[in-house]
């Protein structure tokens, strides 16, 4: 495993400037994710680090070596893909040593085998190494892509969204796996998604793209408790973080400059009013474990978590109080309190 | 509008029994989720109410009219699609209003409708456009559009926001709901996500295999599951099992898992020596030293406001939705402790919950 370093990097394709003035570092060891939607430079990025885009500008490393001449297969890199593309007609056996038999590495058998056995083991698909790849469930179909990556023992792990083809029960399975995986080997990740939930639960820091730039980095509470402006708000939390201008808190004093107030759900106080409350409960949608309480503010709407223990019915008035939320100025950056 | 009722519906395809013996009751103006994994029955179900499938046995009642056998257009409903057929050589207006010119109906009335569905539905300002060029979600409000204007009795929905993505999706649940809350008219919503279903439903059946498993409102089958196969499919993550042997007295409000005591709702039936499972929410969970139930943590997936920690027991793998602010560590030995009286429980044999004051004042299955 190896430190991957990306400075200042930009990459165009015609007119569009898919990345620019990228400063990214990707320690040894370290599961950093890139969240950002369609569009935002995610998979350039990783192109970009395999070798297969080359850089208009700026400089990237890998293990302290300048890798912008090198060549794909110099930069010993393993991709994993959201469409595990395996071979059908092989084994999850020979689908997995693949790698490890291409005539560039030179591995002997034995070594093969053992290598084999061991990723089989760790990803828990030993009992299917016999199986044709076609003869398997889409999460162990995904297991064998990402065990095809493992054997090898190249600098840094590239995922571009590999768990997104799963169904919602197998993708929080994989997370957990992938993550502890990554964790027992020591493993350098740089994965892309467009799922804050993989990028908040796996990663050790997540980078928010916007439009090809790197708006913020830090670790996934950092991320959350610190947005750096509205865009990096709204990217992370579930329900997302309530937007509204502070007319809607008129006895909430908010910083000079302020036009928004980005309030989460950790943010809102609610009790229930006798008189003079400015709050109304709209809509309460019961999720089971948590029940999302939506409220209106005159003309504006606001959403929040309640305990299912908590008795509000539709039509309720009730007193909104803030607690430490978060301010925006007219640019959307951050007004620190 | 009009209430559904449905009695001992059956449909069989060959040898392969699609649905076996439904019988629920939609009120009027109530929001009505069918939810199950595929091949449960839910579709099968709601084509029968719309008239595109005849049961082999039961009956289908609209508004107290027996419709088994009435032609789907002699139905007052109107059919929502997971894949929303508009005609791309129409623009959004004459979209809406096609099934209403083909009724004849007059262009001052049908103007009129259509003004008031796109009001409904906020699309005003692209009535005159184009439909090839919209986006998934205002697709989907035409196709809402086209149901809306025909004023049916009720409205029956196949995973209409099945084509969306999941983000998109979320909201267009909030979008629905909001819609149903100002036309209040019955609708038959069918989905195999539980999220949609919990967020939008008055009222769920659970389907599995054919059959209702289990019928109410959402908050009820969260937190009183009658089988392990609705514990299991509702709740993300899903309704934890603690697996152990053992029988239990009625009136006894406790098990022993191993060396640890866990009270629970007194048990309203003697349970003979067998499988058993303990259900628990993930939200019920919480860490306590005392306690003689010990399990290692796994890993935790924070969430921002929660975290999700996973934690291997002797008795199965659980996960527990803790406040993102207390920090495990993968490898902690750690004590968990239950909210007594959320928890129920199992004979795994048959699925089925053990009746317990968990069920108190509930009609149990």
């Amino acid at each position: 495993m190896a430190e991957v370093r990306l400075e200042q990097v930009e990459k165009r394709f015609g007119e569009v400037t898919a990345v620019t003035g990228i400063d990214l570092t990707v320690h040894d060891g370290e599961f950093v994710a890139l969240l950002g939607p369609t569009g935002a430079g995610k998979t350039t990025t990783l192109r970009l680090i395999a070798g297969l885009e080359k850089p208009d500008q700026g400089r990237i490393s890998i293990g302290g070596r300048d890798a912008t001449p090198l060549s794909p297969m110099e930069r010993n890199v393993a991709f994993v893909f959201q469409q595990y593309s395996l071979y059908p007609h092989l084994s999850v056996y020979d689908n997995l040593a693949f790698p490890l038999r291409s005539p560039s590495r030179r591995v002997d058998e034995p070594t093969v085998r053992h290598m084999v056995e061991r990723v089989a083991k760790l990803l828990r698909i030993e009992q299917k190494l016999q199986n044709r790849a076609t003869r398997l469930s889409g999460g162990e179909m995904q297991r064998v892509a990402i065990g095809r990556a493992l054997v090898r023992s190249p600098s840094i792990y590239l995922m571009d969204e590999p768990l997104s083809s799963l169904d919602a029960k197998l993708r929080s399975e994989m997370r957990l796996e992938l993550k502890h995986i990554q964790h027992d080997l020591g493993a350098t990740v740089l994965y892309v998604t467009h799922d804050q939930t993989e990028a908040m639960t796996m990663a050790n820091r997540i980078g928010v793209l916007d439009h090809g730039r790197l708006v913020q980095i830090g670790s996934p509470r950092e991320i959350y408790e610190s947005p750096r402006n509205i865009y990096v708000a709204t990217r992370l939390g579930m329900p997302s973080i309530n937007l509204l201008p502070p007319a809607a808190f008129p006895a909430h004093p908010a910083p000079a400059g302020t036009k928004v107030i980005g309030a989460r759900t950790e943010h809102v106080g609610i009790a229930r009013a006798n008189g003079g409350a400015h709050a109304k409960v709209e809509w309460i949608e019961h999720l089971g474990d948590q029940n999302h309480l939506h409220l209106a503010i005159g003309e504006h709407r606001l959403v929040t978590l309640v305990d299912p223990a908590v008795e509000l019915s539709v039509g309720d008035a009730v007193d909104i109080a803030l607690r430490q939320p978060l301010y925006f100025g007219a640019d959307g950056e951050r007004i620190r309190a | 509008m009009a209430e559904i009722r449905v009695e001992n519906l059956q449909k069989s395809f060959g040898d392969f029994a699609a649905v076996k013996d439904s019988n629920f009751l939609v009120e009027n103006g109530e929001f009505f989720v069918l939810l199950g994994p595929s091949g449960c029955g839910k579709t099968t179900t709601l084509r029968m109410i719309a008239g595109l499938e005849l049961p082999t046995s039961g009956r289908i009642l609209l508004g107290g009219d027996d419709v088994t056998f009435k032609r789907a257009a002699e139905r007052d409903i109107a059919f929502v699609f997971q894949l929303f057929a508009l005609y791309p050589h129409m623009n959004v207006r004459k979209n809406i209003g096609f099934s209403l010119k083909c009724q004849g109906m007059a262009q001052a009335e049908i103007n009129r409708r259509v003004q008031e569905a796109a009001r409904i539905l906020r699309i005003e300002h692209i009535l005159n456009k184009s439909v090839s060029g919209l986006s998934g979600g205002d697709r989907q409000r035409v196709a809402l559009g086209r149901a809306i204007v025909r004023e049916p009795m009720c409205f029956l929905m196949d995973e209409p926001l099945g084509a969306l993505d999941s983000e998109f999706r979320h909201l267009m649940c909030g979008e629905l709901r909001g819609l149903h809350n100002r036309l209040k008219a019955t609708t038959v919503y069918v989905t195999h996500d539980q999220v949609e279903a919990m967020s939008m439903a008055d009222k769920i059946a659970v389907m599995n295999r054919g059959v209702i498993e289990q019928f109410g409102p959402p908050q009820e089958i969260y937190a009183r599951p009658a089988s392990m196969f609705v514990a299991d499919f509702i709740g993300s993550p899903p309704m934890n099992f603690l697996h152990f042997h053992s029988g239990i007295q009625r009136g006894a409000g406790e098990a022993h898992l191993g060396d640890a005591l866990i009270r629970m709702p007194v048990l309203h039936e003697d349970v003979a020596p067998r499988d058993l499972a303990l259900g628990v929410r993930p939200e019920h969970i919480a860490f306590d030293d005392d306690s003689a139930l010990r399990g290692s943590v796994y890993g935790s997936e924070y969430l921002g406001t929660t975290q999700i920690v996973t934690i291997n027991t002797p008795f199965g793998q659980v996960k527990a939705r803790t406040k993102s602010s207390g920090e495990v560590r993968p490898g902690d030995n750690v004590g968990l402790r239950f909210a007594a009286d959320r928890l129920s429980l199992f004979d795994k044999q048959s699925g089925r919950a053990v009746r317990s004051a968990l069920f108190e004042g509930v009609a149990h299955g």
